[in-house]
């Protein structure tokens, strides 16, 4: 092993000025995505919290590009396209980006590097987003910030860098021979995955809303307040999504011009394939079926797209899609009823599990069994390394910045308790049972 | 038990790294890195009985 050195990544090809107006439209439209995941986190909580959590969406989505500007941006090294690399077993390891802080040199950067730059914003704020759902009815905003502060600084750009900066995954092609190396064309795992992982890594650290798990009995159904937002955050996050996934084929795959139409309709199908097994489960299961479990279901449907899309076939994405929705159900179910695990938006889910599963398909539907490798590896890390590492960073968060509000703040809920004034003042909110 | 549980995941990714570094047979490779996603699995199995026994004891 030898000391670390920053080294230049391989060269790419220049994108045409067609193409950069392209991909620079198509990430104006990807906050649609964003926008779509606050509406659903926000439906998916309670009236009593719901102005603290649309709030704590836009609050946390700044804090999370102002600090991956300031110092994330550094680490994920798109801007200057350098690493830092140690040598082991003969191989060189990308580890690290190495560049500017702030954003020095942005207007000067190629123009491939500036759009990879943008992409990464938007990713940076929905992965920030993930947990903030997860917390729905009991976390400080302050500790959202927090949360949004260290996956900006430190676990999103060095994942992002490994993904999508030339880092140790994506050179598992060039150095071992795994296909072309681990791919995650529409962010599937540093956005989905590592999203739904710190859901999970919250959400076992702050515990579950007060009254979720009563002493004797199953657990209290506490359902989200405005099923109408949720659905519509559906639709929403379908247009970001076709932007986002067509956006990402062309800057991490370099994908021709006509392979997006396939892209947008495997992203379609996939979403409404994941819908549709949702709304079968849920009909069977309860006699109805559920809308924010469908909801749920077409989340995960897009999210498993993001891995896929781009390198599958349609009749595949049917089939990556069926799977999600099949599987999203019976897993929301099994974390609350089995698990006691309390995830009001059904982050682990739909971000973490669903990403997970579109990653593993993308190995799956690759000719040759070296990409399946590649994306197995792939998979270890976000689950080897990345959920341990959140764990520990976000344990040690809480000691500094208490992610749970006070009991009394919980009960009268976070609207009232951390604003002043709730979202529905006309409302009369009911007493709630749970809490006597 | 929690973080015993995490505390063995990421055995289960050295694993999967010595399986590359180690076997140019990808046969082999494969099956270690399964295993490294086995052991994986293992230790959030674990993890997740670590908190649903501190729930167990915490239920309000």
């Amino acid at each position: 092993m030898m000391p670390m050195v920053p080294i230049a990544p391989a060269a790419t090809p220049d994108l045409s000025e067609a193409m950069f107006a392209l991909t620079l439209a198509l990430l104006l439209v990807a906050p649609l995505a964003i926008a779509g995941v606050a509406f659903i986190n926000t439906g998916l909580g309670r009236s009593r919290s719901a102005a603290q959590a649309l709030l704590g969406n836009l609050t946390l989505a700044a804090v999370a590009v102002i600090v991956f500007a300031v110092l994330g941006a550094a680490w994920a090294g798109s801007l200057s396209g350098t690493g830092h690399v140690f040598h082991l077993a003969g191989k060189l390891w990308n580890w690290a980006g190495s560049g500017p802080l702030l954003l020095r040199g942005l207007g000067s950067a190629p123009a491939e590097a500036q759009l990879a730059l943008l992409f990464e914003f938007l990713a940076v704020a929905l992965a920030a987003l993930i947990p903030w759902g997860s917390g729905a009815d009991r976390f400080r905003l302050f500790a959202g910030c927090g949360i949004a502060a260290v996956l900006a600084a430190v676990v999103f750009p060095l994942v992002a860098h490994w993904i999508w900066g030339g880092g140790w995954l994506a050179q598992l092609g060039i150095n071992f021979g795994l296909g072309a190396g681990f791919l995650d064309p529409g962010g599937a795992a540093t956005v989905h995955v590592i999203g739904g992982l710190s859901a999970l890594a919250v959400v076992w650290i702050a515990g579950p809303r007060r009254g979720k798990f009563p002493r004797e009995g199953l657990s209290t159904a506490m359902p989200g307040h405005h099923v109408v937002y949720v659905l519509f955050g559906c639709l929403v996050s379908l247009v970001g999504w076709l932007a986002w996934n067509a956006a990402g084929a062309i800057l991490w795959l370099h994908a021709p011009l006509t392979s997006l139409p396939v892209n947008a309709v495997n992203t379609v199908l996939s979403a409404s394939a994941a819908l549709l097994a949702t709304f079968a489960v849920t009909g069977f299961r309860f006699g109805k079926p559920d809308a924010s479990l469908c909801a749920n279901g077409w989340l995960a449907g897009l999210v498993a797209s993001s891995a896929c899309a781009a390198l599958v076939t349609p009749g595949e994405s049917i089939f990556v899609g069926l799977v999600a929705g099949i599987a999203t159900p019976l897993l929301v179910e099994l974390l609350e009823l089995a698990l006691s695990i309390d995830d009001p938006s059904g982050a682990i889910t739909v971000h973490a599990v669903a990403g997970l599963w579109g990653l593993l398909a993308a190995g799956l539907y690759a000719p040759g069994q070296s990409q399946l490798l590649a994306q197995l590896v792939g998979i270890a890390t976000l689950l080897g390394i990345v959920l341990p590492a959140l764990y520990l960073l976000f344990a040690l968060l809480n000691r500094v910045l208490p992610f749970r509000v006070d009991p009394d703040g919980e009960r009268v809920g976070m609207d009232l308790h951390e604003l002043g004034g709730g979202a529905y003042p006309e409302f009369v909110i009911h007493r709630d049972d749970s809490y006597r | 038990m929690k973080y015993a549980g995490l505390l063995v995941m990421p055995a289960g990714f050295f694993l999967a790294i010595a399986a590359l570094v180690l076997f140019p047979s990808p046969l082999q490779r494969g099956v270690f890195v399964v295993c490294g996603l086995a052991v994986e699995g293992l230790g959030l199995g674990v993890a997740i009985r670590g908190h649903m026994l501190a729930r167990g004891e915490n239920r309000s």
